[in-house]
């Protein structure tokens, strides 16, 4: 099967220039690990240190409350509540209040105090959780270079909620304007902490607001509004929520929108995009997720709930691998695509509805957003282990583990996979270390690796089948890491098996029906492009 | 004038300018002329007729460009792909009719010379124009026919200069108000030709308002109309045929124009501004309360500071307006942040008492923005400055320096973010070509309307280490255009199309519009007679 792959891949693809082929060889970046100075020195020191982030040079630099009133005299804002004033009959004045009632409840409050306390607090439990928390430093320099120069919009990977609380406190270790973040409105709920998070930056956003233009209105603006003035990086997370799953989500377009317009309009110069990859070893939601995707209702996030959390302090979660991207000019990924003259002709605080060309560019750059942040990504072994156990459950002779381990290692980084594989342990030791850390789901005994125990004796009650779940869909999610790396070859060698005939343009068209078909299943950049299903499948053909 | 150093500088430079020829000769050497296509019909019959005309290349070399940067640069290092073939003088409207008749039936190209002060393009010649070229120069078509006081109007030679203009009225107690910063050299049928605007628009109008009656030639005949009702509602006026149809339909040859009496009383202004957002919004309420003063510019803070970027030669005259605020500015202005503040200066006109009622109106306004009235001494230097900047251009490209200016007009709300992308524009697209020093990038405020305004930027850059500077200057430009575009600007507000500002033409009025424009033009003129190629 495989010559006969390679043969077509051949057939399709030969003519490709070299430089496409290059995609594996990425180079490298140098992680940083930011808790071993956090080991070293004083926390308290570091929570009280000297803050003078490096800020958007053309700041004019205002309190949270100024930012509020800019945000309910605005233009665009008031626009808005005169429209509802007319439609609905209600007075001015009650949904200017209602406008101000929303915007308290969304409002960030940045305060240093806060933050230094979440600093200090943040560098105990990280340091409890985490072995290590990398980051790579070109990154940084890449970033503090952007805020200066335009407003910058931070687009992280979404896997845990310490995503952003760890944004946070790296942007403050580094001595980076902090981020204010839109956050779901869950957190809310969380009376103490909630308030916190909004010292530290966050704002909220309710979940569905679908419908509610008030509600909409105000959000809009109040994100346009910080972005202008350069008051702060806007965070946020193109999935939209947390990946249960650990595949990427299919992004979001609506807060994107809303971060493009003051470019589009003429009101900054540009803006930055800035894609980051966060990678977790292992998730601190992990059996959370398992549960959820069960059905098991999610629990309403509590403070409370968060106490009962701190067991898990107690527990090993690896190291985590932060990437901050290349910025991505706004300016430049329109130039050329979009003519921006379209918004000469309607006063700039109406909202008109993007143009198909617009929403085409939207959702264009969101997919570059994500396909950039899953290149980016760093995989750990735990997740080569869980997809080789997966096919060989409930267990596995350790030292074949190993081998395939191995193997897959190599094929992973062939397929352009970014691994954190220690180079000064021997590759038994690496699996060791791993099985161990995901202890709740594996075992090693007597040279057996094993996914969940079964004795035969046991009565298969509802409880072993439901903890068999679990098990197996937390050992799905370790394993559904490696789908952004596999899912393009898997693809041609399945048009390669499905085609009619094995004719060039029969193989190219079923990839392609693939591609389609799966298009909300996987991350592909959207429409088929020639230039990049050649790229996608050149990847590949280096390889099988 | 208060200022001997600027007075002595702009007599040598407008000296210079007045003997445009002597200084192109010194520097362009005649033989590589491109060869002249001679109809030899043409030459016969024009000299049939008694039309002084002249086939002398340094006759042609002068009629075949404007005052654009590459145009200038030609000048002084290379030679033009294509000049006139001939000169004609025509010395009345009847002169004209005469020529457009023979060059239909010689079947040459007509190009209208007016002032020869256009920054479009508009005179260049097209390099593949294969008949014989002909400038038909309105420079001896330059009297006043007629000054009807009862209604206040002037019936004028096409030819005549601003300053002519102006200069004869005057001797009559009148005056046309209309000022465009080139009045010297540009001719009434110039500013027509273009839709020029002048200084002071806010008391007397543009160029538009200004004109009562034209009698334009044509090679269909003569287009004019037969009253002068001060407004008319007779189908779409086609006077705006006429206004902006830069040289592509005929050669007007007859204006009657408003005019007024002389006013009473001048006088200037300035007022200083914490910073330019500040200033541009002093702006917008002065133009909401419709009581905008004959002029009122506002200068960005970089203009303010023009002279550090400039050799100390010309940094001499920008240092005594600048010493005159800053003198100001020190005793006055503790507060301002001297990077950051900015200056309007104004120019008020009328009977004395109005004046200064008007003035104190207009300061109390400033006053609400934070302005501070800066004397009225800065207020004409200001006017000088940017009178001069104009003409500066020659003088920086002894030192390297490459400059230009251009426009747009944009609605009020769009002023500060278009000035701000668009100076940011250049300063990235220089770095990203390779000039090696940051570029002067500044903006003014010229004009205010109801609806939004006119800006104005110039743009200078030291072109030291770059071995073709003007096409590195005309990346820049265009992408400095686009900008505009982007941000809401206009493609022009006063300067007009030409063959610069040609490729926006559609995107900006339409295809149904070009296609309005075409057909005009092929109706009055089929064969292309007057082929200088603007607009279309
Ligand atoms: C330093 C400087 C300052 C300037 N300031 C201003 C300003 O404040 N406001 C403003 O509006 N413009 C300004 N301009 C631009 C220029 O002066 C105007 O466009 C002016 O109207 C051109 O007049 P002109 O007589 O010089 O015409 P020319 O430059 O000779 O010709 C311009 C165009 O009009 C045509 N044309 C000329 N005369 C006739 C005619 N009689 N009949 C038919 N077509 C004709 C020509 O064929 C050509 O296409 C400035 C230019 C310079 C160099």
């Amino acid at each position: 099967m495989r010559v006969v792959v390679l043969i077509y891949l051949w057939l399709i693809f030969a003519p490709l220039p070299l430089q496409l082929r290059e995609f594996r060889s990425k180079k490298r970046e140098v992680f940083e690990d930011v808790l071993e100075e956090r080991r070293q020195s004083s926390d308290l020191r570091y929570a009280m240190k000297c803050f003078s982030p490096v800020i958007y040079r053309s700041l004019v630099p205002c309190k949270p409350s100024m930012l509020k009133a800019m945000v309910l005299e605005s233009d665009q804002l008031q626009y808005v509540i005169k429209q509802i004033s007319l439609e609905s009959g209600e007075p001015l004045d009650a949904i200017q209040e209602q406008a101000t009632e929303i915007l308290d409840e969304m409002g960030q409050n940045l305060n240093l105090a806060a933050i230094r306390m979440f600093a200090l607090t943040l560098s105990k439990i990280f340091k409890r959780l985490f072995q290590k928390v990398c980051v790579n430093e070109e990154g940084i320099q890449r970033l503090a270079q952007a805020i200066q120069e335009h407003p910058v919009v931070l687009l992280p990977s979404h896997r845990s909620y310490i995503d952003f609380l760890m944004m946070s406190y790296i942007l403050y270790t580094y001595d980076l304007a902090l981020p204010v973040i839109a956050a779901g409105m869950d957190f809310m709920g969380m009376k103490i902490v909630g308030e916190l998070l909004r010292m530290s930056g966050a704002f909220f956003m309710r979940r569905t607001f679908r419908g509610n233009k008030l509600y909409w209105g105000v959000f809009a603006e109040y994100v346009k509004t910080m972005l202008r003035n350069g008051y702060a990086p806007v965070e946020f997370f193109v999935e939209g929520q947390r990946s249960r799953t650990c595949k990427t989500l299919t992004p979001k377009f609506g807060l994107l929108s809303v971060v493009m317009e003051p470019f589009f309009k003429g009101e900054v110069f540009d803006t930055y995009l800035v894609p980051v990859s966060i990678s977790y070893e292992r998730i601190l939601e992990e059996t959370l997720y398992a549960y959820e995707l069960l059905g098991v209702p999610k629990p309403k996030e509590s403070t409370s709930g968060l106490i009962k959390a701190r067991k898990i302090l107690n527990d090993d979660f690896g190291s985590i691998h932060i990437f901050f991207g290349k910025p991505m000019s706004l300016r430049s990924l329109a130039s050329g695509r979009l003519n921006r003259s379209q918004y000469n002709l309607i006063p700039r605080h109406l909202s008109h509805r993007p143009s198909e060309e617009m929403q085409k560019f939207i959702s264009d750059v969101a997919y570059k957003v994500e396909l950039q942040q899953i290149a980016n990504m760093v995989l750990s072994p735990g997740v080569l282990i869980a997809a080789i156990l997966l096919q060989n459950f409930p267990s596995l002779d350790f030292s074949v583990l190993v081998d395939k381990t191995v193997w897959l290692k190599d094929l992973t980084e062939a397929f352009g996979g970014c691994l954190e594989w220690p180079d000064n342990m021997s590759s038994s030791k690496v699996v060791k270390a791993s099985i161990e850390l995901h202890s709740n789901i594996l075992k090693l005994a007597d040279g057996e690796v094993i996914l969940f125990e079964n004795k035969p004796n046991d009565p298969l009650t509802e409880e072993v089948v439901f903890a068999q779940a679990v098990t197996l869909l937390m050992c799905a999610s370790y394993r559904n890491q490696l789908v952004n790396t596999y899912v393009r070859p898997a693809l041609v060698v399945l048009a390669c098996k499905m085609a009619l005939s094995s004719s060039r343009g029969d193989v190219s068209r079923t990839f392609c029906f693939l591609r389609n078909l799966f298009s909300k299943e996987f991350i592909f950049f959207p429409g088929l492009k020639k230039r990049i299903l050649k790229k996608e499948v050149s990847c590949c053909q280096n390889v099988i | 004038m208060v200022l001997p150093a600027l007075r002595e500088w702009m007599e040598k430079t407008f000296g210079a300018s007045l003997n445009h020829k002597t200084t192109s000769r010194a520097s362009l050497n005649v033989s590589d002329a491109p060869p002249a296509i001679v109809n030899e019909g043409f030459i016969q019959d024009v000299k049939a007729i008694g039309i002084s005309f002249s086939q002398d290349v340094e006759d042609r070399v002068f009629r075949a460009h404007g005052h654009c940067l590459h145009e200038m640069f030609a000048l002084r290092e290379g030679m033009f792909k294509r000049i006139p073939d001939v000169v004609v003088w025509p010395s009345c409207h009847d002169d004209v009719v005469r020529i457009v008749d023979l060059a239909c039936k010689h079947n040459v190209c007509i190009i209208p010379f007016g002032g020869g002060t256009s920054v479009s393009s508009a005179l260049e010649c097209p390099e593949d124009e294969k008949r014989t070229i002909v400038s038909l120069d309105t420079s001896q078509m330059n009297r006043i026919l007629w000054i009807d006081e009862k209604n206040l109007t002037a019936h004028v030679e096409a030819g005549i200069t601003g300053q002519d203009l102006e200069k004869q009225l005057a001797e009559s107690g009148y005056c046309t108000g209309h000022e465009p910063d080139s009045m010297e050299f540009s001719t009434l049928g110039g500013w027509v030709a273009t839709r020029a605007s002048g200084m002071k628009k806010n008391i007397y109008g543009n160029i538009e308002d200004l004109v009562v009656h034209l009698k334009v030639v044509t090679p269909q005949g003569i287009v004019e109309k037969s009253c002068q009702g001060p407004r008319m509602s007779t189908g779409p006026d086609i006077y705006h045929f006429i206004m902006g149809s830069e040289g592509t339909l005929g050669v007007v040859t007859e204006v009657t124009i408003k005019i007024r009496p002389v006013p009473e009383y001048q006088k200037y202004g300035s007022v200083v501004f914490p910073n330019f957002e500040r200033g541009v919004a002093c702006l917008r309420e002065v133009a909401r309360q419709r009581c905008a003063p004959a002029s009122i510019r506002l200068m960005d803070n970089a203009q303010f500071q023009f002279g550090h970027a400039l050799k100390p030669q010309v940094a001499s005259i920008f240092t005594s307006f600048l010493d005159g605020l800053k003198k100001f500015y020190i005793t006055k202005f503790k507060g301002f942040d001297p990077n950051q503040l900015c200056v309007a200066t104004l120019l008020f006109e009328g009977d004395r008492e109005k004046v200064l009622q008007h003035e104190k109106q207009v300061y109390d306004i400033a006053a609400k923005f934070g302005g501070l009235a800066a004397g009225e001494d800065n207020g004409q230097r200001g006017y000088m400055l940017t009178f001069v900047i104009a003409y500066l251009r020659d003088l920086g490209m002894d030192y390297y320096l490459i400059g230009e200016s251009f426009e747009t007009s944009v609605p009020w709300d769009r002023v500060l973010d278009l000035c701000r992308n668009v100076k940011e524009r250049i300063v990235r697209e220089c770095k990203e070509r390779g000039v090696q020093f940051p570029p002067l990038s500044t903006c003014r405020v010229t004009q205010t309307y109801d609806a939004g305004a006119c800006v104005y930027f110039y743009f200078a850059f030291n072109y030291r280490g770059i071995s073709d500077p003007v096409h590195v200057y005309e990346e820049i430009e265009f992408a400095a255009r686009e900008e505009i575009l982007a941000n809401g600007g206009s493609l022009s507000h006063h300067h007009g199309v030409g063959k610069l500002r040609k490729q926006w033409l559609k995107d900006s009025i339409s295809h149904v519009g070009i296609g309005m424009l075409r057909s005009v033009k092929d109706y009055i003129d089929p064969n292309n007679i007057f082929g200088n190629r603007n607009l279309l």
